[in-house]
């Protein structure tokens, strides 16, 4: 195909006309309301609902709401989760609920924010929170274990509480 | 001398069939099937056509090697039978097809047998209808723990409550609780609230394990699976149970909580812990075994195993497994070195050794392959060769006294001179004439298609070790000076001073015993899990196993390393792949000809065994 190309008019080739439309619209947004943010100084609040980093909670009771049952370690799109099962052993702290994770761990470098684990869990057990940027000096610093994303996530107010009635 | 064979003498009977249709396709299904407990001839029942007809009826209680129930009613179908006038005759259609006339009642396709003529319908909004029905009764009291039961993943009801259940319970009452957590045996933790009835694991343990040890105590809603008061549920095959249980109500404790069975990798394999060799599948993740599941084979375990051979797999993943090639140097110190040096180090001690002064002792747990290279190595050095026996309880089931998985493929290698035999009857097969034919005084095999019944399997046991005697002797005179020990404690044999007079000790093993200190070469081997091979069970079976972790460390199978060994001592190049060289072993040993890796298939191939008792 061949692209006819037209001669610029005498108005196009002027130059200036060009530049004066450009600074109209610079001028223009000077008078506007700033919308660009000193990040870090500043720090975006996110919207609810937002996906950032997914860290477990604990319910009312101060249990905590996974059972190990390892099905946000099987959805994981990046396999950032890895879950140590509980073992044979019968742990007198879980009481009904009979399993806790041994050892849970989210790799926050590998996680995508994709929110899977958080739709498959039964036991609302994670929840992805509103933290988005998580800054490490070294790559273990961001392999999260069960302590911290348990501390990092805090208390959810279940309001079903399946296990009290079981 | 006796000749015992299982050559039936009654003809096969001819089969009788009969004609039913499964949702609209014709085919013919036979008359009458074997009980599964006795054998004796009993009528088709629907769900045995439609099995054979290639559909599938969700069920709970009915179970292909357990005497029918009938009692969860997940197996109800439609079905009708040709109408019949007053003279008993069909009543034809216009067409000339015979009328059916449809049972106004459904039927469990697991108990009602089939007829000339039967129509089986098994997906009519009907029959939908009430197996949602049957659903809604066995969830009206499930706790539905899913997150938290061990058989999620693998569970008949959460599959049907997939296709058939409902996604709310109607029931306003609170569910009925029952005991949780019961330790029903050393193996065995029963949920009850999981329980569907189902009494598979009753008729299991009464039929077949012979201890009539669980059963169903209160009525209605509060019925509870239990076991006898006071004595625990504890025989040696009670982990079938869980196999069986189609919930999680019986879960295995060595496996509970250890890891979802969704995660697992299944490897076909055999059980290594007595010479059946029960067909099973290892369940592994990231290179961690996690349990070994029994696999069906009608010819040698049906669909189970014991629970002392299921859980025999913890020692493959210990820590002190031996990772590294060692040699020792002139100082008497052990040093690491690669594969290609040991092997070289053992290769130039047993090509300086002079004709005569060598002797290999194989464990009867190496695969046939790794035997016949032995065995290989040990007529090109004009070596003795044995394996040694390993004894210890059997029962009547599956259990054999025999501990050694590859006994039989041992007595093939290493089979007894045929002159010191006497010469047997005249039921002798045109083989005979090789000592590979020969397994023990009074024991032959044969290429007669036939196995040997397992009540005389145990017959030709102690046949293997009858060298080592002499090589404790000819060690003791001074004659035998290099000795080769692949996967056996030697010092269990000979003695730990005899070892000690040894110039060249060459040893593979697994794990560390009180022979692999004193070796001057070492090499490390691998457990079944590790590698492929063949094992020749005691009915004369050969069955192959496949690979379901990574060896650790250096460690190698030994077959691999063998045939470098072989081409170092004698120049000759076997088949480097498991396929190549069992295709060559069986090429080369007359009790293994015509057999195939490829044809082993997944249920191994029998090499006809006669036993000719003396
Ligand atoms: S948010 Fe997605 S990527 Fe991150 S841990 Fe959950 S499932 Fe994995
Ligand atoms: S899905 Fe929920 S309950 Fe299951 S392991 Fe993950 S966080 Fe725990
Ligand atoms: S038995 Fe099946 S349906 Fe019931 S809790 Fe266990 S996995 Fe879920
Ligand atoms: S424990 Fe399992 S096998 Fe036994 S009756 Fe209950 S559901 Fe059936
Ligand atoms: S399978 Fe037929 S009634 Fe249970």
């Amino acid at each position: 195909m061949i692209v006819e190309r037209k001669p610029l008019t005498l108005w196009e080739r002027l130059y200036l006309p060009a530049i004066i439309g450009g600074f109209k619209v610079t001028v223009r947004h000077f008078f506007k309301r700033k919308v660009t943010m000193q990040y870090p100084e500043e720090k975006w609040v996110v919207p609810e609902g937002y996906r950032g980093a997914p860290y477990l909670v604990k319910d009312q009771a101060g249990r905590t709401k996974c059972v190990s049952c390892q099905l946000c370690e099987f959805v994981c799109p990046p396999k950032a989760i890895q879950i140590t099962p509980p073992g044979p052993q019968p742990n007198p702290e879980t009481g009904n609920v009979e399993k806790a994770p041994k050892e849970f761990e989210i790799n926050m470098l590998r996680c995508i924010y994709c929110g899977y684990c958080q739709e498959v869990c039964p036991e609302e057990a994670i929840f992805l929170m509103r933290d988005y940027a998580l800054i490490g000096s070294h790559r273990d610093e961001l392999i999260f274990n069960q302590e911290k994303l348990l501390a990092l996530g805090g208390t959810h107010q279940d309001t079903i509480q399946k296990w009290q009635h079981k | 001398m006796s000749v015992v064979t299982n050559h039936s003498t009654t003809a096969v009977p001819v089969v009788k069939t009969l004609s039913v249709s499964v949702n609209g396709r014709w085919l013919a299904v036979p008359q009458t099937t074997a009980h599964p407990l006795t054998g004796q001839p009993v009528a088709t029942t629907m769900i045995q056509a439609c099995e054979i007809a290639g559909v599938t009826v969700p069920h709970y209680c009915y179970h292909a090697k357990l005497a029918v129930a009938g009692n969860c009613r997940m197996c109800l179908v439609e079905f009708g039978t040709p109408a019949l006038g007053p003279d008993r005759k069909p009543i034809l259609n216009p067409d000339g097809t015979p009328q059916i006339r449809k049972s106004p009642r459904p039927a469990i396709a697991c108990a009602t047998p089939v007829s000339p003529g039967m129509e089986i319908y098994t997906n009519t909004p009907a029959v939908e209808a009430m197996r949602r029905g049957v659903l809604e009764f066995l969830l009206l009291n499930h706790p539905l723990d899913c997150p938290i039961c061990d058989q999620a993943g693998e569970c008949k009801l959460q599959e049907y409550s997939v296709e058939y259940g409902q996604a709310a319970s109607r029931s306003v009452d609170e569910k009925v609780h029952k005991p949780k957590q019961v330790d029903l045996g050393p193996r065995i933790v029963l949920d009850d609230e999981r329980c569907i009835l189902c009494s598979r694991c009753i008729r299991f343990t009464r039929d077949l394990a012979g201890d009539d040890a669980l059963g169903i105590v209160q009525r209605g809603s509060h019925s509870t699976l239990t076991h006898y008061p006071g004595r625990p549920f504890d025989h040696n095959y009670t982990l079938n149970t869980v196999d069986i249980c189609p919930v999680g109500a019986l879960t295995s404790k060595d496996f509970r909580f250890q890891m979802r069975v969704w995660f697992l990798q299944e490897t076909k394999s055999v059980c290594t812990s007595c010479a059946t060799g029960c067909n099973l599948l290892i369940g592994s993740r990231e290179n961690k075994i996690y349990r070994y599941v029994p696999r069906q084979n009608d010819r040698v375990n049906s669909c189970w195993m014991c629970d002392s051979g299921r859980l025999n797999y913890k020692w493959i993943g210990r820590s002190d497994r031996l990772t590294q090639c060692q040699v020792r140097d002139a100082q008497g110190q052990m040093q690491l070195r690669t594969w290609p040096e040991a092997i070289q180090e053992a290769a130039g001690r047993l090509k300086q050794a002079a004709p005569g002064s060598i002797a290999f002792i194989a464990s009867a747990r190496q695969t046939n392959e790794e035997l016949f290279l032995i065995r290989h190595l040990a007529r090109k050095l004009g070596a003795m060769a044995d394996s040694a026996p390993r004894t210890g309880e059997g029962d009547a089931w599956l259990v054999n006294a025999d501990k050694n998985p590859n006994r039989l493929g041992a007595a093939i290698m290493f089979g007894l001179d045929r002159s010191a035999l006497p010469v047997t009857s005249d039921t002798a097969p045109a083989a005979v004439g090789s000592a590979d034919m020969l397994v023990g005084p009074g024991v032959q095999l044969a290429r007669s298609g036939q196995e040997c019944p397992r009540s005389i399997m145990g017959a030709a046991a102690e046949r293997i070790g009858a060298k080592l005697p002499k090589i404790a002797e000819g060690i003791g005179r001074g004659e035998i000076r290099t000795l080769v020990v692949l996967g056996e404690d030697a010092t269990k044999h000979l003695g730990a001073a005899l070892l000690g007079r040894l110039e060249n000790l060459i040893i593979s093993d697994i794990l560390p015993n009180a022979t692999t200190p004193r070796a001057h070469v070492l090499l490390p081997g691998c457990a079944h899990a590790e590698k492929r091979g063949s094992f020749t069970n005691a009915q004369g079976r050969v069955q192959k196993f496949l690979k379901a972790v990574e060896p650790p460390g250096q460690a190698r199978p030994e077959s691999e390393f063998l045939v470098e060994l072989v081409r170092a001592v004698t120049g000759e190049q076997f088949p480097q792949t498991v396929e190549g060289l069992f295709n060559r072993m069986a090429k080369e040993t007359v009790a293994f000809q015509g057999i195939t890796w490829a044809g082993l298939g997944d249920l191994g191939q029998g090499i006809a065994v006669e036993v000719l008792k003396t």
